[in-house]
């Protein structure tokens, strides 16, 4: 704004409308255009692409059935029964990840908005598992689940949470546990990361006023904190579940979908679909699917990101 | 400051315990990664649940070291991540730039879909890159992976550099254009040096997830001598009959520069999305 003033004022009406002309219609994309051209070119492109291969049969098993088959795909998703179950692992894994990463996250996001001795070495410490690369605390968290060789088995069993120490992951009704555990300890750093600079922008002398005023640390908390954190709250939690129900890589290494398809998710049923059986446009259509699902979701809760902020 | 109340000698008390419970959680499986790495071939099965290993051996990280692929996987993973956090940081500086000094015509546009590329399912275009890919010829190469890394870490690193320019006055650069530089004078010599932090972390933060990326890795490279880590490091469970403890040795030497890179940038990290976009 300063800028288009100081532009405008310049001697010469000639000079000023050709800098007005490159500042607004050139100059910017000097700056951006080579961000514009890797996004349109590796992620814009080939989502076309993606979606025009659903509507087709591409089988790199079978290379001469390709073509163009309209809905075809769609009509044996909607029948696939593995897809459904998928798409309800998907919701648990899902909910439970982002539950559990969101009140651990607040947690830390909190305890680190407070002063204690040694802050600066703890917050490096607890942050550390977002930098541990994914497969590696698969593997790692594969182990520590390992009947034999693992601990918390012998624990859970210790404690009488389980009759024997057995494989979690071996359990179909329980194997969706361990994935979601690794993908907790993975998650909880980025909640607070963002939570905690949410935190740190909320104007202190509001606290200070609700300490004169005799607030409790549960009302300041519910009447301060939790009204200003509730913006990013909405944008955090959208787009982490969103980024959760696509993330797979946990559930590839810890389980590949198994015992029995039962930690299955949508976007590893894409993948095994893709990679394993070669079905390109079947994956495709499944892909699709998941995007319309999370882009509803996505819409319903801006719809009320927008309800609780304007109250 | 904030919450007062916590000083109360109960409050204290609890205090200290979510610290302890937080930094458990957070350190106890990588502690068992160390564990496992540092204990003998022979033990790992009878230590078990042990928390401290009977005996202690580094011949799991020679071993590795040595009479494995390891370093190669190590130096391919090194100049792929470096490669897409160097391009993606400048690109990244461009585009963010541009989000926070101008106003012109399509920039909501821009951010919109800089937005949605966030919230599709990345295994949607995952079969037309490995298409696109493979009849460029580019399969197993380490350019293919450098460019589809600097796409995908494009725009979350554009919001965050956005951030750190919004926190620098404008007047800056104002100030250094009415002295005769031009526009990207001033933003080389005057506004750049200022947000060494804020490039500092976006250059930490692209490379962490380049260095741990698996599944466009897995896809993408299937000769031996492009491998990068995570690719190179599950072959090792079907090429060794899971040789767990070299397993761990080689991970626990493959954290050594994300941990590095990401102690270094937390710090910046808090403060560049305190300043500005990211907020929503």
């Amino acid at each position: 704004m300063i800028t288009r003033k100081h532009i405008v004022t310049e001697p010469g009406g000639h000079r000023a409308r050709r800098s007005l002309y490159w500042q607004y219609a050139v100059e910017p994309f000097f700056y951006l255009s080579p961000a514009i051209i890797l996004i349109g070119a590796v992620m814009l492109m080939p989502l076309v692409i993606g979606i025009s291969y659903s509507f087709q049969s591409i089988d790199l098993l079978r290379p001469f059935n390709t073509g163009w088959v309209g809905f075809e795909n769609y009509t044996k998703l909607w029948s696939d029964r593995k897809f459904w179950l998928a798409l309800e692992n998907t919701f648990w894994w899902t909910f439970w990840s982002i539950t559990l990463q969101f009140f651990l996250g607040l947690g830390l996001a909190l305890l680190l908005n407070t002063q204690f001795y040694g802050k600066k070495l703890f917050q490096a410490l607890v942050f550390l598992p977002w930098a541990v690369p994914t497969f590696l605390s698969a593997l790692t968290w594969a182990w520590l689940f390992n009947p034999v060789i693992g601990p918390i088995p012998h624990w859970l069993a210790a404690l009488g949470v389980l009759s024997e120490p057995y494989n979690i992951l071996g359990d179909p009704d329980l194997a969706l546990w361990g994935p979601i555990t690794a993908n907790v300890w993975f998650g909880v750093p980025f909640f607070a990361i963002t939570l905690l600079a949410a935190l740190q922008s909320i104007p202190g002398d509001m606290y200070e006023a609700a300490e004169i005023d005799g607030a409790s640390a549960w009302q300041t908390f519910t009447k301060i904190t939790l009204p200003f954190l509730a913006p990013m709250i909405a944008i955090t939690v959208m787009l982490r579940t969103i980024w959760i129900a696509n993330f797979a890589d946990l559930i590839f290494v810890m389980t590949g979908g198994g015992p029995a398809s039962s930690t299955q998710i949508v976007s590893s049923y894409i993948f095994t679909t893709a990679f394993r059986k070669l079905d390109f446009g079947y994956a495709s259509a499944i892909a699709v699917a998941l995007l319309g699902i999370l882009m509803v979701y996505a819409v319903l809760l801006l719809v009320l990101r927008k309800k609780l902020v304007k109250v | 400051m904030v919450f007062a109340q916590l000083q109360r000698p109960a409050m204290v008390i609890g205090k200290y315990a979510a610290i302890l419970f937080y930094l458990t959680f957070a350190l106890f499986p990588l502690y068992w990664l160390l564990k496992i790495a540092v204990t003998p071939d022979r033990l790992i099965y009878s230590d078990g649940t042990r928390l401290w290993p009977s005996e202690f051996t580094l011949s799991n990280f020679t071993a590795v070291l040595f009479q494995t692929d390891f370093l190669s996987y190590f130096t391919n993973s090194l100049v792929v991540s470096l490669g897409t956090a160097g391009l993606t940081t400048v690109f990244a500086a461009g585009a963010g730039y541009a989000f926070s000094r101008f106003n012109f015509g399509g920039k909501k546009i821009i951010i919109a879909v800089m937005l949605i590329t966030q919230m599709f399912p990345l295994l949607m275009i995952i079969a037309p890159i490995y298409k696109v890919v493979a009849s460029l010829g580019l399969l197993n190469s380490l350019t293919s992976l450098i460019i589809v890394y600097t796409a995908f870490n494009i725009p979350f690193a554009t919001f965050l550099m956005q951030s750190f320019f919004d926190g620098i006055p404008k007047d800056l650069e104002e100030a250094a254009m009415m002295d005769g530089c031009s526009r990207f004078q001033a933003l080389r010599k005057v506004i750049l040096p200022l947000t060494l932090p804020g490039l500092g972390a976006t250059l930490g933060f692209v490379f962490t997830a380049a260095w741990s990326e698996l599944l466009f890795a897995l896809m993408l490279i299937s000769k031996n001598d492009t491998m990068t880590f995570p690719v190179g490091l599950l072959t090792f469970v079907s090429k060794f009959s899971v040789d767990w403890g070299q397993m761990m040795a080689a991970g626990v030497l493959a954290l050594v520069p994300s941990c590095l890179f990401f102690i270094f940038i937390q710090r910046y990290l808090v403060q560049g999305l305190t300043s500005g976009a990211v907020k929503g």
